[in-house]
C-alpha cells in the first residue's frame, strides 16, 4: 500500500500542471500542496508563467494568415519549382557544350557546382523575365525592405546596386532556392525598351574568378565569383551591353565602401 | 483542395502561435512557418497516417533549430538593450518580460515548454516531436520552469552579451 504522505516528487508536479495525471494521483498531489507551501508556490509559478505565455502569444492564432501562407499558393510555387529542376536537367544536357567549356577550367571541385549554379540563374532569370504581373516578390520601390529582407533571409549583405547610370532601372527582387539549399536572391532590372536583366547572388564555395561569359540560347550571362559569393548576371545575348552591365555591378558588388548598401 | 492540404491550412493559425512563441520575431516566424508548408507539401507522399500537426510541429521545430546552427556560426547582430523596459509596467511589461525570460532559455528547453504550455502537447507528443525519450522531455519541462521562475522573481541573470 502506498503510504499517503510517501514524497511526491517534482516530475509529478509537473504533470500534475499539465494535466498529465491520473485522476488518483491528481488529488493525491493536491492534498500535498495544501501542507507544503514550497511545492504549492512553485507550481502556482509554473501556473503563472503558463498564463504569461498564453497572454502574450495566444492571441496569433487569431491573427488573419498572411496570404503568403496560403497552401494552394505555396504548393502552385513549388510545383514551378519540380517543373525547373526538370528543365534544368534537361538544360545540363543541351548546355553540354557549356560543360566542355568549364572542363578547360581545371575548375577541380568548384566545376560541377558552379555549373549547377548558373544554370539556376539562366533558369530563373527566364522563368522570371517574362512574367508580366508577377515578375517580382517585392518592388523596387520597396528597395531598403527588399535589401534588408534578402540580407536577413540569406544571412549575407545583398546589395541592390544602382544601373541608373547604363539606363536600367531596379524593378525589384525574389527569393529563390540556391542550389545548396541556402538560398538565392534574384534582383530584376529593366531597360528603356523593355529588356531584362537579373542579378542572381547565392554563396559559392567555388575558387574566386574575373568575369566569365555564358551563352544559353538567346540568354547570355556574365558570372563571377567573390567573396564566396557568386553573381550571375543574365540578360539578352548581346554581350557588349552584357558586359557594361555586369562590369557595373561587379564594381558596386565588390567596392570596400558601403556607399550602395541598402 | 485535398484532405491533406485541407489539414495543413488549418494548422497554419496554431504553427504561427508556435513560431512566433519560439523566435519572438514575426517576420522569421512566417518565414519558418512558410518553409514548414513547403517541406510537408513536398513531402506529402511519405506522409501516410497519423497526426499531421504533430509531424508540422516536427518540421518547425527541426528548421529552428538548423537556423539557430547557422546564425550561431556567425557573429550575431542582435544588440541586447539594456534599461528599456524600466519605465513599463502592467501587461506590456509582462510581455516584454516573458519574451526576455524565453530568449534566456536554450532552445531544445524552450521549444519543449511552448509545445506544452502553448500548444498544448502532450509529453508523448512532445517526445515524438523532438525525437527524445519522454525522460528528456520533462527534464527539460523542469529546467525551463526552473529558469524562468528565476528570471521572472527578479534574480535575472547576466544576459549573454554580444557584441
Amino acid at each position: 500500500m502506498v503510504h499517503r504522505d510517501a514524497p511526491i516528487l517534482e516530475a509529478e508536479l509537473h504533470a500534475y500542471v499539465d494535466g498529465e495525471l491520473p485522476a488518483d494521483r491528481r488529488a493525491a498531489v493536491r492534498t500535498w500542496l495544501t501542507s507544503h507551501a514550497d511545492d504549492a508556490a512553485r507550481v502556482a509559478a509554473w501556473q503563472a508563467q503558463a498564463d504569461l505565455i498564453n497572454a502574450r502569444y495566444a492571441g496569433v492564432a487569431q491573427e488573419p494568415v498572411p496570404p503568403r501562407l496560403d497552401v494552394d499558393r505555396l504548393s502552385r510555387v513549388d510545383r514551378r519549382w519540380s517543373l525547373l529542376a526538370v528543365a534544368a536537367v534537361v538544360a545540363a544536357f543541351v548546355l553540354g557544350g557549356v560543360a566542355g567549356w568549364f572542363g578547360r577550367e581545371t575548375w577541380a571541385g568548384g566545376m560541377s557546382g558552379m555549373r549547377v549554379f548558373t544554370t539556376d540563374a539562366i533558369d530563373a532569370h527566364k522563368l522570371y523575365v517574362v512574367e508580366v504581373r508577377h515578375p517580382v516578390e517585392v518592388a523596387g520601390t520597396e528597395q531598403a525592405h527588399l535589401v534588408q529582407w534578402l540580407s536577413k533571409r540569406l544571412g549575407y549583405d545583398v546589395r541592390a546596386p544602382d544601373l541608373g547610370p547604363i539606363g536600367l532601372k531596379l524593378i525589384g527582387g525574389r527569393l529563390l532556392p540556391g542550389a545548396s539549399g541556402a538560398g538565392a536572391a534574384l534582383l530584376m532590372y529593366e531597360g528603356p525598351s523593355g529588356e531584362r536583366f537579373t542579378i542572381y547572388c547565392a554563396r559559392s564555395g567555388a575558387p574566386e574568378t574575373a568575369l566569365r561569359y555564358q551563352v544559353a540560347g538567346s540568354v547570355a550571362a556574365f558570372y563571377w565569383v567573390d567573396d564566396n559569393k557568386g553573381y550571375v548576371v543574365s540578360g539578352p545575348a548581346d554581350r557588349d551591353r552584357l558586359l557594361k552591365v555586369a562590369q557595373s555591378v561587379y564594381d558596386q558588388e565588390t567596392a570596400p565602401s558601403d556607399k550602395n548598401r541598402g | 483542395m485535398s484532405a491533406f492540404r485541407n489539414s495543413l491550412q488549418a494548422a497554419i493559425p496554431a504553427l504561427r502561435r508556435y513560431a512566433r512563441a519560439l523566435t519572438r520575431d514575426a517576420e522569421i516566424a512566417d518565414d519558418l512557418v512558410q518553409d514548414t508548408l513547403v517541406r510537408a507539401l513536398r513531402s506529402e507522399h511519405l506522409f501516410h497516417e497519423g497526426d499531421v500537426r504533430s509531424w508540422l510541429y516536427t518540421i518547425l521545430t527541426n528548421l529552428n533549430r538548423n537556423r539557430l546552427r547557422t546564425l550561431a556560426r556567425r557573429p550575431t547582430l542582435a544588440p541586447i538593450e539594456e534599461g528599456d523596459a524600466a519605465g513599463m509596467t502592467g501587461p506590456e511589461a509582462g510581455a516584454r518580460d516573458i519574451e526576455r525570460a524565453l530568449s534566456a532559455l536554450v532552445e531544445d528547453q524552450r521549444a519543449a515548454l511552448l509545445l506544452v504550455v502553448l500548444e498544448g502537447l502532450s509529453y508523448r507528443e512532445v517526445a515524438e516531436v523532438q525525437g527524445v525519450p519522454i525522460g528528456t522531455v520533462m527534464s527539460r519541462l523542469a529546467r525551463a520552469r526552473a529558469q524562468l521562475r528565476a528570471y521572472l522573481d527578479g534574480e535575472r541573470p547576466p544576459l549573454r552579451r554580444i557584441k
